[in-house]
């Protein structure tokens, strides 16, 4: 059985092709969702990916909150369904507040679009159940909103209940913590920087976003099974 | 029941004291280019002008302070300012019944 993947796509979302194809080429079927839909029904999980939503006018997810379908993205959340956010995707789940802190202008004023490495911190997460923590992966950023803020209490949060799910190996944004990724409180919500679509294929240099994306997949037919949300359109 | 008046509102955001304002430093780090060195606590935000119809000033107050902290605010590392004042009761723009603007126009009301 694959798992079926909702790729969210907001006015000036730009990676949506990306990751529809990096989860299909792992066996996933995955379709696009228009921001305007008001149902997520039938999916096993849900990716929100990089770009501009709304053309980050405001805030980066600022407005993209707003979208109709957000209120369906939340629901899904709330029943245990897998969501990730990418890059942008992150901005619009934090904006959203199913992630905590906010992703302010990177450290140094710079637009970063490099590769980096990301140590796996947590393996309590959709995003990276079974994967060992300690793994580093090779993964690109692309960002200038990607410094990861939260204050002192939230962060505190963060490290006792493990939800730093990966960091950056050298900080690269000056993200707090040198968080590069977080999960929610039940470990269904996932959000990063980094972008691991493109880094799924040999042809990309790297194939490290792959064990992530594959982790998520598996964890969408694991959560498929028992809840058996409700697939009527 | 009263017709609503204008009500000309700023909302001033600023980053939270203590999150890191990588502008307001690089800003900062400027000015001594142009010769002045004594300027400190340089602070980056943002400011929004908008007109709301409400039927007096509390309201207006309660309806702006909404936008401010929903929207143009993220509460997470922002703080924001609203200042109401009555709308200067001069463009006729509407059909609407502006003869209800208030008698004094306020100290308010330049735009650049």
């Amino acid at each position: 059985m694959a798992a079926r993947v909702g790729v969210v796509m907001f006015p000036g979302t730009n990676c949506e092709h990306d990751a529809v194809l990096a989860v299909q080429r792992l066996g996933a079927s995955a379709d696009l969702v228009w921001h305007g839909d008001t149902s997520v029904a039938g999916y096993d999980a849900l990716v929100l990916p990089g770009g501009f939503a709304h053309g980050d006018y405001l805030r980066p997810g600022a407005i993209a909150r707003f979208s109709p379908v957000m209120e369906a993205v939340g629901r899904f959340a709330a029943e245990g369904g897998p969501v990730l956010g990418i890059c942008n995707g992150f901005q619009v789940l934090t904006e959203a507040g199913l992630l905590p802190g906010a992703l302010q202008k990177n450290r140094g004023l710079r637009f970063l679009c490099t590769t980096v490495s990301v140590r796996v911190e947590s393996s309590a997460s959709v995003l990276t159940a079974g994967v060992p923590v300690g793994t580093e992966l090779s993964i690109p950023i692309n960002h200038f909103e990607g410094n990861y803020t939260c204050d002192r209490e939230t962060l505190a949060v963060l490290r006792d209940e493990d939800r730093v799910v990966l960091r950056y190996v050298d900080n690269p944004n000056g993200s707090v913590d040198a968080i590069a990724g977080v999960c929610n409180a039940d470990r269904n919500v996932v959000g990063l920087m980094p972008h691991p679509e493109r880094a799924s294929d040999p042809l990309l240099g790297s194939v490290d976003g792959a064990v992530l994306l594959r982790a998520l997949l598996a964890s969408a037919l694991a959560s498929a099974e028992p809840v058996a949300r409700a697939t009527v359109a | 029941m009263a017709s609503p008046e204008l009500f000309s509102v700023l909302v001033e955001v600023h980053l939270r004291d203590g999150i890191a304002d990588p502008q307001g430093a690089t800003i900062e780090r400027a000015l001594p280019a142009l010769g002045l060195g004594g300027v400190t606590g340089v602070r980056a935000g943002k400011a929004f002008r908008f007109d709301i119809a409400a039927d007096d000033e509390a309201s207006a107050l309660a309806q702006a302070t909404v936008v401010a902290d929903r929207l143009l605010a993220n509460p997470v590392i922002e703080e924001s300012a609203v200042t109401v004042t009555p709308a200067v009761a001069a463009a006729p723009a509407a059909a609407g019944p502006a003869a209800a603007g208030p008698a004094a126009a306020g100290p308010a009301g330049s735009q650049s």
